[in-house]
């Protein structure tokens, strides 16, 4: 069609997707339904690569993992109503992680909008706060502008997860199609460059310190920071630890690496932070799973806060120097004005914490400690795969023993810490890296949550990974339990039955009902291979064997039921005043 | 400390919820809230009155500041700022008590705006010490029904921050 002026006029429906090519979107995750059904019959003639998932939870986690194992926006398209509503878990997860996705529902007619009809739902009010921002169209006029708009959003600055809410109406309107070629916000300019007065002060405090300590979080994988701060932490011998979102961005095996800190961050991590005398933190936002009780942290430390959110400053911890901006450029408008030094006595006290109490667990008897799993398939894959992560205790244990080689190859729901993120994530990293290695390190628990995409694995040829670190609880649940519960295993033992007696606390392989479900016939049964081990020996050969398949994989690992995740700050104890592993 | 911030918004559906429910998913108290068009049709601006020492209120500025629809905000804590905020308040008036009721509305220069054979309607404008004060003052004759708006501010011509 035309219009009066001549141009040609294509729908709603049509402009969207031209919108999306023009952003130039390689796939798509989503589930259709009724009121974006018109939608949905475009993308059939566009060739819009569209990868049906079987859960809307799924299909987010898929963009979240797609986009922070690329860097790209992720996209969605979903239905109304419980179609949106069941986004919802996918799209808070990825707001805590400062993921950028771009999310599309389709919403009933416009003009039906608040009457409460079939599958209707005020989407854009519920996403509100756990978006970066959000859209209800109403006018075909504006639909161009919006996505361009949605894609600068949630790429830039800060990222996040933007929504739009596109009625019936709307996709069957016409409209010409005009895409902007630029993006005025008047009223979201992020900042990019440091202010260099603040910048100096920093420098001069860093040159001064004793015991500096740089504190790396995702900020520094989004603005691909690595080398810039590499070449600080190199230049001023400034030991550097990384929060989970940071893993693999800072070399686990470096001199200067302190690891992760936090409640299971490393021995000397934790001391080298309570006895820095700067901190320079960097895309970090001071949670505080990383900084135990915040009144005791760092508490003779000046603090450097470097990150592109103005509202992450002194939203925790009072700022010393802030410096807004992106971390790669502030850090190269740094690297001038940091003198070279050589902390050696700093260092060596770290070395010494270090061998004190280094990561640990039983290595002496025979038994499979989940541990031994994680640090054998990292020595098999050199660290080179990208491994996702379920949440509990198997996500620590990874994050302690997986010596990730670079930043985007460990995915983590970590603000959130969201059980069923894992495995989809893993099938939109895989998506988004065909060429790479893809791994979940699942517990058994959170695997159930999203395992039904295994199905998007089969039909699309996605070969994706899943070790099940099988301990038959909510692993993580169950050790609070212990620790502070009196091991009233309330609800957490996942192989309890109505036959069990009610307050059962000593579980044990052989005495238990057997455990539902049969991981490996269940892998089976949707066309993946399967393997189950319960013994240490076979598991670096079942590790091979399953790295080596062309297809996707569940390695069902049967480990020591009990063990506990070491070292670990109580909630409410101070960065250093952690509980050790004692052999 | 109670502070006087001044919001102004792209003129779009949604913002106010926007606000409000940063707010309350914040934790932030909000005295008063007011906000209506400005010279610009395209933004509005909001007047939020809210109490909270140094840390809330950067926290307040910054978060408001990261909302998309946000173009700026301003503290007017520290500036040179005209607030005015307006009350309807019906009052028990008598025979007995009518005249002095009227002229102590004159002395703060309210209007009435209502009279009923028991009860007169008042209107009173002004800062909120003002509003407050008067309001103690007419509450002896006993207060049928009142209502009143949150502050709204600007700021003065002769300051360099602020606008
Ligand atoms: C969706 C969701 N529900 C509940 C929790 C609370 N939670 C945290 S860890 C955990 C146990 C996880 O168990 P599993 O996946 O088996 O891992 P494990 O700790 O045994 O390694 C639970 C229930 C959560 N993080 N996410």
């Amino acid at each position: 069609m035309i219009d009066r002026e001549g141009k040609v006029e294509i729908t709603g429906a049509q402009i969207l997707i031209e919108s999306l090519l023009k952003e130039k979107v390689e796939v798509v995750f989503g589930i259709p339904g009724g009121p974006a059904l018109f939608l949905f019959d475009e993308i059939y003639k566009s060739g819009l690569n569209f990868v049906l998932a079987r859960h809307e939870q799924g299909a987010v986690h898929m963009a979240d993992g797609y986009a922070r194992a690329t860097g790209n926006v992720g996209v969605g398209i979903f239905t109304s109503g419980p179609g949106a509503t069941n986004t919802v878990t996918g799209i808070a997860t990825a707001y805590m992680d400062s993921v950028p996705l771009v999310l599309i529902t389709g919403q009933v007619m416009s003009t039906l909008i608040g009457q409460d009809g079939f599958q209707e739902v005020d989407i854009t009010g519920i996403t509100r706060p756990i978006t970066k921002h959000n859209y209800l169209i109403k006018d075909v006029s504006e639909l161009a502008k919006t996505v361009k708009e949605a894609f600068y959003i949630a790429s830039s600055g800060k990222p996040g997860p933007v929504l739009i809410d596109l009625p019936g109406d709307v996709q069957r309107a016409k409209y010409q199609f005009d895409y902007p070629k630029e993006v005025d916000i008047r009223s979201y300019k992020p900042t990019i460059e440091g202010h260099i007065g603040q910048i100096k002060k920093a420098a001069k405090i860093i040159n001064n310190s004793k015991n500096p300590v740089l504190y790396i979080g995702a900020g520094v994988v989004v603005s691909k920071a690595q080398q810039e701060v590499l070449d600080i932490s190199l230049k001023g011998q400034i030991p550097t630890t990384n929060t989970l979102l940071a893993i693999g961005a800072y070399p686990y095996e470096s001199e200067l690496s302190l690891n992760m800190l936090g409640m299971h961050g490393t021995f000397w991590a934790n001391k080298a932070v309570q006895a820095a005398d700067v901190i320079v933190a960097v895309g970090a936002r001071f949670d505080d799973r990383c900084t135990g009780k915040v009144m005791e942290f760092a508490k003779n430390a000046d603090i450097i806060h470097i990150d592109i959110d103005p509202s992450s400053i002194s939203k925790i911890l009072k700022t010393d120097i802030p410096v807004v901006g992106d971390a790669k450029v502030i850090l190269t408008q740094m690297e001038p004005y940091i003198e070279k030094k050589d902390r050696h006595e700093w260092i060596a006290q770290i070395k010494d914490w270090k061998s004190q109490n280094p990561l640990r667990y039983n290595t002496d008897d025979n038994k499979l400690h989940p541990q031994y799993v994680i640090e054998k398939l990292s020595e098999l894959t050199k660290g080179e795969a990208i491994v996702t992560t379920e949440v509990g205790q198997h996500q620590m244990w990874a994050a302690q023993y997986y010596k990730a080689n670079g930043a985007r190859k460990f995915l983590s729901s970590g603000g959130l810490g969201t059980m069923g993120f894992g495995f989809p994530a893993a099938i939109g990293a895989k998506i988004g890296n065909p060429d790479k290695e893809v791994v979940v390190i699942a517990g058994d628990g959170s695997f159930q949550m999203n395992m039904q995409e295994m199905a998007v694995c089969i039909v699309n040829d996605v070969s994706v990974k899943v070790i099940v670190i099988n301990n038959q609880f909510l692993g993580m649940v169950r050790q609070w339990q212990e620790m502070f519960y009196n091991r009233h295993y309330s609800s957490s033992c996942l192989a309890k039955r109505k036959s069990c007696p009610p307050k059962c606390n000593t579980p044990q392989y052989g005495k238990c009902p057997v455990y539902v479900p049969d991981f490996v016939l269940w892998a089976k049964s949707y066309g993946a291979d399967g393997l189950r081990v319960s013994s240490k020996k076979d598991v670096v050969p079942s590790l091979e064997k399953m790295l080596a398949s062309k297809n996707s994989f569940v390695l069902d690992v049967k480990v020591e039921q009990e063990e506990n995740v070491f070292p670990m700050v109580p909630v409410g104890n101070s960065l250093d005043d952690m509980l050790i592993f004692h052999g | 400390m109670r502070h006087t911030i001044s919001v102004l918004v792209e003129n779009k559906p949604g913002v106010l919820a926007r606000i409000s429910s940063l707010f309350s998913a914040r934790g932030f108290n909000i005295d008063s809230l007011a906000v209506g068009e400005t010279e610009d049709p395209q933004t509005s601006r909001m007047t939020i009155v809210v109490k909270g020492d140094d840390s809330v209120l950067e926290q307040i500025t910054k978060q408001l500041n990261k909302l998309i629809d946000v173009i700026k905000v301003s503290d007017f804590t520290d500036i040179k700022y005209v607030e005015r905020g307006l009350a309807l308040i019906r009052i028990n008036a008598g025979k007995a008590n009518r005249g002095e009721i009227i002229e102590l509305a004159n002395i703060f220069r309210t209007r009435i705006i209502d009279i009923a054979s028991d009860s007169l309607m008042l209107e009173v404008t002004g800062d909120k010490d003002k509003l407050e004060a008067f309001i103690k003052l007419v509450s002896v004759y006993g207060i049928k029904e009142m209502c009143r708006t949150g502050e709204i501010a600007l700021a003065r011509g002769d300051n360099k921050r602020g606008e």
